[in-house]
């Protein structure tokens, strides 16, 4: 094992620039580790975003190497072969500053692909019973631990060229919302990702399944998405 | 792209698949017959048979195509939406032009 590493982050806003430091390799090292030690022992003026460290919270997202990754769960000696780390803001999104990118967008686009619960009853009614083993609750289990890290939207290609484009997040809380029976807002739900820059202008290229550290796929939610608006603009429940 | 675009480009897909089949397998005819050009106008000349397989096949591609560049236009350049469908609706009409022209030639001649 090196003894140290190289680290280079990204310092300033959108128009600024690398810079390298020197940091102690530990064992169990995490890239979170090597940004709090940076920021604690080198320069107390980096910013960057993180809260539970354990993986849940998903707010510690940063390109790593290149790819988007959650800092707190990736270990140094995973990406690091050689010793050296790059650490930038993730891509897609406005910088704020130095490792902190500017969430708004990636959550606006949640708010334009109706990823709001919609309810069809009140606190005052009794709670539905939801049978576990549907097809339509199984397919809306499968993409329900998003935890809104922003790594698919930041590895996306289609979301770097289409600026637009919902983006695979917002896409795949689409397709859990639209398979809750409980949810009341279909309709205004698949007219939304039908238009330009919903779900037919994915690429299919995978990237967002390849990297989302919960294993979700949002590329099959976005295929079953193109599927189920087809049926409906076919059987005329939507129009574009 | 929207729904609508997305499900013209689909089914225009599954239109040209076998198509594209029966095309190759007609070149691979004609090459290894040693059709000439003359052989092959004979066969095609007042086919109405011909003529609807590739005026079918002109239309699908003409279609099909158009939608993929206005995507890719639509990523690559910094167009507005009505210049890029500008683009895409003359891109087909060039297509259809171009390839309706061919099958008029070797029909009609």
């Amino acid at each position: 094992m090196n003894t140290e590493l190289s680290v280079s982050l990204w310092r300033g806003a959108q128009d600024g620039h690398y810079e390298t430091y020197r940091v102690p390799q530990r064992a169990s090292q995490t890239v979170l580790d090597v940004v709090t030690f940076v920021q604690r022992h080198i320069d107390p003026t980096l910013s960057y975003r993180f809260a539970c460290r354990v993986g849940v919270c998903g707010s510690c997202a940063m390109t790593v190497n290149g790819k988007p990754r959650w800092t707190c769960r990736t270990h140094v000696a995973k990406v690091a072969g050689d010793g050296t780390l790059e650490i930038g803001p993730l891509e897609n999104l406005p910088v704020i500053k130095d490792l902190a990118a500017d969430m708004a967008p990636f959550f606006d686009k949640w708010q334009h692909a109706k990823g709001a619960f919609a309810p069809t009853q009140t606190r005052h009614e009794p709670i539905a019973p939801i049978k576990p083993d549907t097809t339509a609750r199984k397919a809306a289990d499968a993409a329900i631990e998003c935890i809104n890290c922003g790594v698919c939207y930041a590895a996306c290609d289609t979301v770097r060229w289409n600026a637009d484009y919902l983006g695979p997040a917002a896409l795949t809380r689409a397709w859990t919302l639209v398979n809750d029976e409980r949810d009341g807002g279909n309709s205004a739900r698949l007219q939304a990702i039908a238009g330009a820059g919903g779900c037919h202008a994915c690429h299919s290229h995978q990237s967002c399944q390849e990297l989302c550290p919960q294993a979700l796929n949002p590329t099959a939610a976005i295929a079953a998405l193109k599927r189920r608006t087809v049926a409906a603009y076919l059987k005329g429940e939507i129009a574009v | 792209m929207n729904v609508r675009l997305y499900l013209w480009q689909r089914a225009t897909a599954v239109v040209m698949a076998p198509l594209v089949v029966a095309h190759i397998a007609v070149i691979f005819y004609a090459t290894r017959h040693g059709l000439s050009a003359a052989d092959i106008l004979a066969r095609t000349h007042g086919s109405v048979a011909w003529a609807a397989f590739y005026g079918v096949f002109v239309l699908a591609v003409s279609i099909h195509a158009s939608i993929g560049v206005r995507n890719i236009l639509n990523e690559w350049l910094p167009l507005n939406e009505r210049r890029i469908d500008a683009c895409a609706v003359f891109f087909g009409l060039v297509l259809a032009t171009l390839g309706l022209r061919a099958v008029a030639a070797v029909v009609l001649s």
